[in-house]
């Protein structure tokens, strides 16, 4: 974990209630896709946990959805806003388990850490496709970036608006051997049920600290009690105790 | 060259800044970040004498300048505590801990501090008996001065080393359960642990926590904090530790005026990892602007007959 400065290099919607953030600053700490990073904002006392996207050397960008009065601040930061984040957060994606053929299956604001997942994969050799699901049309972002990876792309909305209609659950297809997921809790519970190999599922929950200390964030797992700032977000479908 | 060091019943401690217990886990996510010999002392995660799973989540919430827990005193026992944690923060911390207990009944609290007195690196036990989010438990032996002189003399009964009582603020008279507390044979007072808190969710239309109620802690109680401090240091002659939204070198002065010995730091550590360390390091230059050259001298301060 590593604490500094960043700077916002851009800031933009994506589709409703959506925007992505590129932030500058020191990336270092950031080792794996599906880490997180913690943003302190001016009059708010807990720090906003939210997914990396995709990072470099310089910069470090984000996608985040507003739900509250936090969100809905940072949305109207302009380039060269300076924030003070906490990076490097949680264990991440290991793709040393993912297979050759790796379902990436991203839920809304879950999409986000399957980007970065995506290129580790690619950089591995790997032939990801991606399985990204949203509400309605007007919710969807990122099909395009990853087409533009290369990766085979599915789009399901549950309203039938754009894509496939349904669940990500019912767009798994075959073919695939192993899977890494990130969304709602019910989205996980319903992948992990339909999936046919072993997977990765990312969870979310309310945080005090996102680095262990206030085990704020406790869930059960069938090795005893994990942190998901700390021991997760990411823990493998056999351990998981819904 | 400012003297921080002071005296906390006993032991002296290089200076008076102390993690609270419950945002400093047993040490070793912070021994990651910078070396915790700078502190005081810290006090660990409230310990009891089986492991607690703790309450469902969420268990976080957020309020103005300060955030609402129900973590519900997740620990891993006594004696996993004793067996795993213990000999793991000894190659870390090389001072004396302030072990934190909680408990359900009179028995649980003499248990598990029996158990805590023979470990060397133990300094001090702080017993916490104003949980407010746990039931049949914690809180309601702060409540109660009766019931908190008990659970003090069960304590004292098994240890030899300084016992300070942990006091819960949801009550109308602080000051006479820390009396109670001192005439049942308490080295010291702690306070104020969290203050019971509610927040609700406009779209579920329900309690954000699972517990539905928590204790709210941060710079928004800290007003609150200092002068339970002060109302407690004219009722005690035993050394205080002051806690309540603490975050700054200027916070820890003036808990110290109001007639803390030592002042604990807790949710601040959540939101700003390194706060204990920086706040150690503003110290003497903050004292020197308010020309003090021995913090301990200031203790109590602030009362003028």
């Amino acid at each position: 974990m590593k604490q500094s400065l960043f700077t916002v290099a851009e800031n933009r919607p994506l589709a409703k209630d959506v925007w992505q953030m590129t932030l500058r600053g020191d990336t270092s700490a950031i080792t794996a896709p599906g880490q997180f990073i913690n943003i302190k904002l001016a009059g708010h006392f807990l720090r906003r946990p939210i997914s990396v996207c995709d990072w470099n050397d310089e910069s470090v960008t984000i996608i985040y959805k507003v739900l509250g009065k936090g969100t809905d601040e940072m949305t109207r930061m302009t380039e060269g806003t300076v924030l003070d984040i906490l990076t490097g957060l949680g264990n991440g994606f290991d793709t040393a388990k993912c297979g050759d053929k790796t379902l990436l299956i991203g839920g809304g604001v879950g999409v986000p850490p399957m980007y970065g997942t995506a290129k580790r994969l690619l950089s591995e050799g790997k032939h990801p496709i991606a399985v990204l699901g949203f509400n309605s049309k007007c919710d969807v972002f990122y099909e395009e970036e990853f087409r533009a990876l290369g990766v085979e792309t599915r789009v399901v909305t549950v309203d039938g608006s754009y894509g496939q209609k349904g669940f990500v659950s019912e767009a798994l297809g075959e073919g695939y051997d192993y899977f890494c997921a990130c969304g709602p809790v019910a989205m996980l519970k319903a992948v992990s049920d339909a999936s046919t190999s072993d997977g990765l599922l990312s969870f979310e929950e309310r945080m005090g600290c996102g680095f262990g200390a206030c085990v704020g964030c406790t869930c059960k797992t069938k090795y005893g009690n994990k942190r998901i700032c700390k021991d997760g977000p990411v823990l493998t479908k056999e351990e998981v105790v819904w | 060259m400012v003297n921080l060091k002071v005296n906390l019943a006993g032991i002296e401690i290089d200076n008076p800044v102390i993690p609270a217990s419950g945002t400093f886990g047993y040490g070793q996510e912070f021994a990651q970040l910078y070396d915790i010999n700078c502190l005081g002392t810290f006090s660990f995660k409230g310990t009891t004498r089986d492991p607690r799973y703790g309450n469902p989540t969420p268990r976080i919430a957020e309020c103005p300048s300060g955030m609402l827990n129900a973590v519900g005193l997740q620990n891993p026992g006594v004696d996993k505590v004793i067996s795993e944690e213990l000999p793991a923060l000894k190659k870390i911390f090389h001072k004396p801990v302030m072990a934190n207990v909680s408990g359900f009944s009179i028995d649980d609290y003499a248990y598990t501090c029996e158990k805590l007195d023979k470990e060397e690196q133990v300094g001090w036990l702080e017993v916490n008996i104003s949980c407010p989010n746990v039931h049949n438990g914690g809180m309601s032996f702060g409540v109660d001065p009766v019931a908190a002189a008990e659970v003090t003399r069960a304590v004292k009964s098994v240890t030899k080393k300084p016992v300070f009582m942990k006091l819960s603020p949801n009550v109308t008279d602080i000051a006479a359960i820390a009396v109670s507390c001192e005439e049942a044979g308490a080295d010291g007072i702690s306070l104020i642990n969290t203050l019971l808190g509610m927040r609700i969710d406009l779209k579920r239309r329900a309690p954000i926590l699972a517990n539905k109620m928590g204790g709210m802690s941060g710079p928004a109680v800290f007003p609150v904090a200092l002068r339970m401090v002060y109302q407690v240091y004219e009722a005690v002659k035993i050394p205080i530790i002051g806690m309540g939204g603490v975050s700054s070198a200027e916070d820890v002065i003036e808990m110290m005026l109001a007639g803390a010995t030592a002042v604990e730091i807790g949710a601040g550590n959540l939101t700003e990892p390194y706060l204990c360390r920086d706040v150690i390091a503003a110290l003497p230059a903050v004292c020197e602007k308010y020309g003090i050259d021995n913090l301990e001298s200031i203790i109590g301060g602030a009362h003028h007959g």
